[in-house]
Order: C-alpha cells, then sequence, then structure tokens
C-alpha cells in the first residue's frame, strides 16, 4: 500500500538536503557558536547564515530574527512579551476567534492578568476583512495578533490591507502576525508590510521540528519568556541548536526558490481537488473560495471526523480532522464561523505541500468513496 | 544499619481459620509486585510481615511505594533493626532517627514488648529512649498527647525494631483472595475505579474491552492498555481481552431502531463478556455503571442489560456521584487517561434522543432485527489477549 500523506499543515517531511545538514551540523560542525575558539566561530557563522537565510526570505534586516523552539514559543514571546512591553500605553489586545491554540491560550493569559481582550469573528464564510480588524482597534489597544493563513481552513487575511487600517487607527499598537502556515509559501515582504512581530515555524515548510523564528522590528520592545546567557541579545537565551537552525534556513531558502512554481503546481490540483469534491453528493467545502491552495476543509456529514480519519488510514491516506494541536477535540474554528454541529463533526483537514501529486489527490478520492460505501453513517 | 520494613495486617486479622490462607495470598502478591525492586525476604511472625532486603541492590523507596498500593495492608513502617540489647538499641535509634527529628519540635516514645522475657519495662523503655533523644536533639521536647512524631520501639521475638513514620496501607484485602471476575472496559473514567474497587475486595480483573475499528482507532486501544498498566499496580496482573465488535455495532446501527441503539450494544457486551467470562474462569462481570448517570445506566436500563446474562454483575460505582468516581481515579491516576478524547465503542453512533425507560419486551422486539449468534461466536473466538503487569 502506497502511503499518501495529505496532512502537510500538521507537518511535513524533512527534506533530504535539510536533514542531511542537521546531520553534518551534529557530528562534524559541532561547536557551541558562544565558544571563543575556532569551533564555535564556524558554528556561529552557519547560524548566521541562516538567520540571513530567513531574513532574505521575509526581506528583512537579519538582526531582526531570533530563532525559538517554534511556533508555539514564538507567539507566546510575541503576545506575552508584547503586551507586556507595552501594558503601559494601555489595557485592551485584540485577537481573532480563529487563531492557533498557542495565540488563543497566550490571550487566555492576559486575560487573567487583567487585560481586556477582543476576539474578532470570521463571517460564515471564513472570512475576516481589513476593515473588521481595525474596528476592533482603539486608543486603548496595545497589541493585535492575527494569523495570515489560518490553519484549518486556510484563509488569508488581507493583511497588508489590514495592517495600513490598523496603523491608521492607532499608529502605536503592536502588531504581531502568526505567519507559521504562511511563511514560506505567499510572499510576506516586512520592508513594504509594517509588521513589529511575525512568528515563523520549519516544520511546516520540510524543515525539522522543535524550531521557529519570531521577527522583531527594529526599535519594538518585548519581554522575554526565558532568562539566562548572552545569546541572542538576551531576548532569547540558551545555547543555539545549531542543526535544526542550519536546516531551518536551508529549508526556508529552498521554499522561497520554490514559491512560484508550487503555488503554479497547487492550483492546478487544488482546482482538481474542488471539481471531484463537487462531483459528489454530500460533502461540502468549508475553506473560503479565495483561501490558501495549501489546504481544504471538507466535511461528509453523517461520517465522524475521527471514524472517517481511521478508515482512510487503513488505506493509507493520513489526513486530520482539525489541528493536530487540538488532539481531537472539537474544532474552535468552525465553531466561529457558525457551522452546524453535524458539520463540525465531520470535517476534515486536507492540507498539502509542493511535492503532492496529482495521484495523490486522486488516490484521496479512490479512499474516501470506498469509506463513504463501507462505514456506516451516523444518524 | 538494617533497614525493613514493618507490614501490618488489615482485615485479614479478623479471619478466624481462613486467616493464613489470606496471608500466604498476601505474601505471595506482595514477592510477585516488589520484583524489580531487589531481592526481599518475606516473612511473618507475630501477625507482622518483614520485609528484609537481602542485599544492597534493594530499593527500599521503590518498595515501600509499591507496597503502599498492595491491598490487604493496614499499615506499614520502615524500621531500623537492633539487636535486643539496650545499648544497641540506644545507639542506632540515635542516629535512624535524625531526620525525621530534626524537622520535629515535639515527640513522644511509645514501647510495644511482645517479647516480655526483656529486661526493661514498656514505661521504663519510653523514659530512657525520651532522654536520649532528648539529650542528642536538645531542640525537641517532650508532648505525649499530639506530638509531631511517635517514635516507637518494639521488642519482638527476633529483634528490636525502631521507627517514627507510620503509613496507611491501601486497606482491603488480598487480591486472588476472593477469585476472579472480568471487568468490562471501555476507556472511560468509571471502569478502572470499578476495577479497583472490586480489587480491594480481593478479586482478580480480567479485563475486557470492545474495540470496532475503524469506528474505533489504535490510540483508543492504547489507551485502555495504559489504563490496564496503571490499575495492574493495585489490581496485580491483568489479562486484557479485546473483543472485535464493529460487525454487530453495524448491525445494531442498520437494523434496530435508534433509541435502543446503545441498550442493545450493551447487551450483547454482556452476552459476550459472560461467554469469555466462563472462557477465563471468573466468576462475575464488573461494570463501571452508576445509577442514572447516562440514559444507558437508569433503573429501567439496567434492567434490560442485567437480564442479558445469567453470571451476577458487579457495579461497585452504582451509588457513587461523578465527583466521587473521579477523586479516585485521580488517586489512582487513571482520570488523566482517561479524558483523553479518542471515540470507543460507547460513544460511536450515540442516539440524539435515548430510552430511559425503556420496556424489555420493546428491547427484545427491537434486538429481533438481526441474528447475532454467530456474530458472537466469531467475536468470542478471535479476541486478542494482552498481558500486562
Amino acid at each position: 500500500m502506497k502511503e499518501i500523506y495529505l496532512d502537510n499543515s500538521a507537518t511535513t517531511k524533512v527534506s533530504q538536503e535539510a536533514a542531511k545538514l542537521a546531520y553534518e551540523l551534529m557530528t562534524e560542525n559541532y561547536g557551541n557558536p558562544s565558544s571563543l575558539h575556532e569551533k564555535g566561530l564556524q558554528a556561529q557563522l552557519s547560524v548566521e547564515k541562516a538567520r540571513k537565510q530567513i531574513a532574505n526570505t521575509l526581506n528583512c534586516d537579519e538582526n531582526c530574527i531570533f530563532f525559538t523552539s517554534g511556533g508555539t514559543e514564538s507567539n507566546n514571546t510575541a503576545v506575552l512579551g508584547g503586551a507586556d512591553a507595552a501594558k503601559r500605553r494601555g489595557n485592551k489586545v485584540v485577537t481573532t476567534a480563529f487563531e492557533h491554540s498557542s495565540v488563543m491560550e497566550s490571550f487566555k493569559e492576559l486575560e487573567k492578568r487583567g487585560m481586556e481582550t477582543v476576539y474578532v469573528l470570521p463571517d460564515k464564510k471564513g472570512e475576516i476583512s481589513a476593515k473588521a480588524l481595525a474596528d476592533a482597534v482603539d486608543e486603548n489597544t496595545v497589541l493585535i495578533s492575527f494569523m495570515l493563513i489560518n490553519n484549518e481552513i486556510g484563509t488569508l487575511i488581507p493583511f497588508d490591507e489590514a495592517v495600513k487600517a490598523i496603523r491608521k487607527k492607532n499608529p502605536k499598537v503592536l502588531i504581531h502576525c502568526d505567519a507559521v502556515q504562511a511563511f514560506g509559501k505567499i510572499q510576506i515582504n516586512l520592508k513594504k508590510t509594517d509588521i513589529d512581530l511575525l512568528s515563523v515555524s520549519s516544520h511546516k515548510i520540510h524543515g525539522p521540528k522543535g524550531m521557529g523564528a519570531l521577527y522583531i522590528k527594529k526599535g519594538v520592545r518585548i519581554t522575554p519568556l526565558i532568562y539566562g546567557g548572552e545569546q541572542q541579545k538576551k531576548i532569547r537565551p540558551g545555547t543555539e541548536s545549531t542543526p535544526l537552525i542550519c536546516a531551518f534556513g536551508l529549508a526556508a531558502e529552498t521554499a522561497m526558490r520554490e514559491l512560484k512554481s508550487g503555488e503554479e503546481h497547487l492550483k492546478e490540483l487544488c482546482a482538481y481537488f474542488d471539481r471531484e469534491v463537487k462531483k459528489r453528493q454530500g460533502i461540502v467545502i468549508n475553506s473560503p473560495e479565495n483561501g490558501t491552495v495549501y489546504i481544504r476543509n471538507i466535511s461528509v456529514p453523517g461520517y465522524r471526523s475521527e471514524i472517517m480519519l481511521h478508515g482512510l488510514e487503513n488505506m493509507g491516506v493520513y489526513v486530520s480532522s482539525g489541528s493536530a494541536c487540538a488532539k481531537g477535540e472539537k474544532s474552535h474554528v468552525l465553531k466561529s464561523m457558525g457551522l452546524k454541529n453535524d458539520i463540525i463533526d465531520s470535517a476534515l483537514r486536507v492540507s498539502f505541500s509542493k511535492y503532492s501529486t496529482m495521484e495523490e489527490v486522486k488516490g484521496f478520492f479512490e479512499a474516501l468513496d470506498s469509506c463513504m460505501n463501507k462505514i456506516i453513517k451516523v444518524k | 544499619m538494617k533497614e525493613v520494613i514493618l507490614i501490618k495486617n488489615g482485615e485479614i486479622a479478623l479471619k478466624g481459620l481462613n486467616r493464613s490462607t489470606f496471608e500466604e495470598i498476601l505474601i505471595k502478591n506482595l514477592k510477585r509486585r516488589l520484583n524489580g525492586s531487589g531481592r526481599f525476604k518475606i516473612s511473618r511472625a507475630q501477625s507482622t510481615i518483614y520485609c528484609e532486603p537481602f542485599d544492597e541492590s534493594c530499593d527500599l523507596d521503590e518498595a515501600a511505594e509499591k507496597i503502599s498500593k498492595v491491598f490487604g495492608i493496614a499499615a506499614f513502617t520502615r524500621a531500623c533493626v537492633a539487636e535486643k540489647d539496650w545499648n544497641d538499641i540506644k545507639s542506632k535509634a540515635v542516629p535512624y532517627l535524625k531526620n525525621i527529628l530534626e524537622d520535629a519540635k515535639t515527640f513522644k516514645v511509645e514501647a510495644k514488648r511482645s517479647d516480655k522475657n526483656f529486661s526493661m519495662k514498656s514505661p521504663e523503655i519510653c523514659m530512657e529512649m525520651g532522654g536520649e533523644l532528648l539529650e542528642a536533639y536538645p531542640h525537641l521536647s517532650v508532648d505525649v498527647h499530639s506530638p509531631d512524631v511517635t517514635v516507637i520501639i518494639e521488642i519482638r521475638d527476633f529483634g528490636a525494631y525502631i521507627h517514627a513514620k507510620q503509613e496507611d496501607g491501601a486497606g482491603g484485602i488480598p487480591v486472588g483472595s476472593g477469585g476472579r471476575a472480568a471487568l468490562l472496559t471501555s476507556g472511560g473514567i468509571d471502569s478502572p475505579v470499578a476495577g479497583w474497587m472490586m480489587a480491594k475486595r480481593g478479586l482478580e480483573i480480567t479485563a475486557i474491552h470492545f474495540a470496532a475499528p475503524p469506528y474505533t482507532s489504535e490510540r483508543a486501544k492504547l489507551k485502555v492498555i495504559t489504563l490496564c498498566e496503571k490499575m495492574s499496580e493495585y489490581c496485580g496482573r491483568i489479562k486484557l481481552i479485546v473483543v472485535p465488535f464493529t460487525e454487530i455495532q453495524e448491525n445494531i446501527r442498520e437494523k434496530c431502531p435508534e433509541e435502543y441503539f446503545t441498550i442493545i450494544m450493551r447487551r450483547y457486551m454482556m452476552k459476550i463478556a459472560e461467554k469469555i467470562a466462563q472462557n477465563e474462569k471468573c466468576k462475575a462481570l464488573i461494570t463501571g455503571e452508576s445509577l442514572g448517570q447516562v440514559a444507558s445506566q437508569t433503573l429501567g436500563a439496567l434492567a434490560c442489560t442485567d437480564i442479558a446474562c445469567e453470571m451476577p454483575v458487579l457495579r461497585p460505582l452504582i451509588g457513587m456521584d461523578k465527583e466521587e468516581i473521579i477523586r479516585i481515579s485521580r488517586k489512582i491516576d487513571t482520570f488523566e487517561t482517561s479524558i483523553l478524547p479518542y471515540e470507543d465503542c460507547c460513544t460511536v453512533f450515540t442516539p440524539k434522543h435515548p430510552k430511559t425507560k425503556p420496556r424489555l419486551n420493546d428491547v427484545l422486539h427491537a434486538e429481533e432485527a438481526f441474528d447475532a449468534s454467530e456474530m458472537i461466536e466469531t467475536c468470542v473466538n478471535n479476541v486478542e489477549v494482552i498481558n500486562i503487569g
């Protein structure tokens, strides 16, 4: 049985080159970047090269890139650290109702610390407009956090427009963007878009897990979450994980190089996917029409997500029932869209990578048809 | 300095002529449970079980932790062993009690002199030892009513024992002294607690789990295995029997009226469990049902499922509130595993409006929709067996 992996928003396979580079950094160039000797210098140069690679993909200054343990840490640092540093300016923080749990839970923590939190709801189609975000911001708002691409349904937030509208409303507000699902898949130009804080992750773009980065605009102050040595300007101390950092840098560079061709390829794949869905009765698409081509969220009412997922898995097809970070809990994203329970309970997220093939999508539908025949519907 | 663990029997002491049978089972259980923590000599005398390490490799901390989970024990304590000689006793007591007395403000000494040939009488032992300890730890003062620490000196047949920190045992009677029963285990909060409660009353547990792939997943099964592992710290070895239940569930879903779905499913579970239980020499079934908790656990529903098998069905949680059940599941550390959100055979196909007051005749009629006798045989003959603990 051939494996068909269509859960690339949960994680991706690490590319051979990135894995090879990490291995090299573990076994040969294994120095501590802070060591004063030659071995340390070599490691430091490798880390700085990776920092530059990440900065290039975002078109920003490499001194603004801080490596973290991944998307969750980047989001926590940005939201908690940003709000803390800015708390003297006001008491209000804004986000959307369909953020990743690492932002949601950070906001709940801010609520506990006495801040007023505002959650902007998506509309029925799963979209949030630039205006809706800007409207939620007032002179008392110190931080707004929103994702560029939603991880479950693939909504693309018009971020450039949103940032401009927010700045107009309150030029001082800290703007944080969770770009974990967007990084390496759409153009993000930080010279052009005035974002203060931006989170990215390595394992969504064929890099290793346990690695991510936070962009902090020059002049923006945040309170660190972690205290320790002098590394990374004390914003994120701790010995740098050189193998993961360098593999991430390489993965990011590759992602940027292949961004255009990947998008072309996925447009085709996605169009085929949508046509196949429409051919079948009883399947609905929950993703907004002009969302990312990397994610398709569908529901097959009557077939519970978890059951369908295991049915597909038995045929070698891997998809997810929502965010992997929720470990099977009901999707707050679909709830925030106001969808009915039978749609939420039967949602499946199919997520592609630029290496996904037409064959795989065909295989997915074959397996789906077979499951719909074999598995008995829940009333 | 030689240290041992002294174990006091609980309820067993009240068993008349059967007492030694119970004690033998308890000792056998202890030996098996302490396996892996080093070599111990376990013996009994004067209604106490002695647990003596053979050599340095024995991990007494780990052994004490394990002993605290063995049913049939009222209390246990770590004790220092001395010759039945006053000089030896006092020279060992002072350093042995150092840690506990340094943290205390008040203390008292009690003596238990079961060897009446020992030259000093109990009050004399208390006074002398009190004096020794006060001299060694001058920050202490004596309080005979509510001391921080009670130091106990036991003069027994084979030696003298000094200890100061008796701990409660798990209570109950030894696992295996009451026979064997089969626990229906879904993976939820209730069944591990039910199993724990019946093991506490001396039953050995065989666990039966119904799996219905692809409606239930590999993770749901692993969850049940983890729960059995946690239970086995108290219940001893558990044989987990996994029943392939998909075919019957699909037939019920397709052919029976929705409002009876859960009750009919539970009736089949009882029938299959009874057959497996008979093969496994179990004398009863155990379920985690609690009256009124869900629609299938109302009195009417229980009457319908109860009659599906002839074997007695033990329902130790029947009169307990959910909060009380959760408290025990936290204590035995199964709660966090139980609440993992994977589909299990009881949550697949739950009807929207189940019958809370089903009539048996209606249920029996609904059940006639298909003939399950062959499917039941297939279930019983195709189980997967996993030995745990």
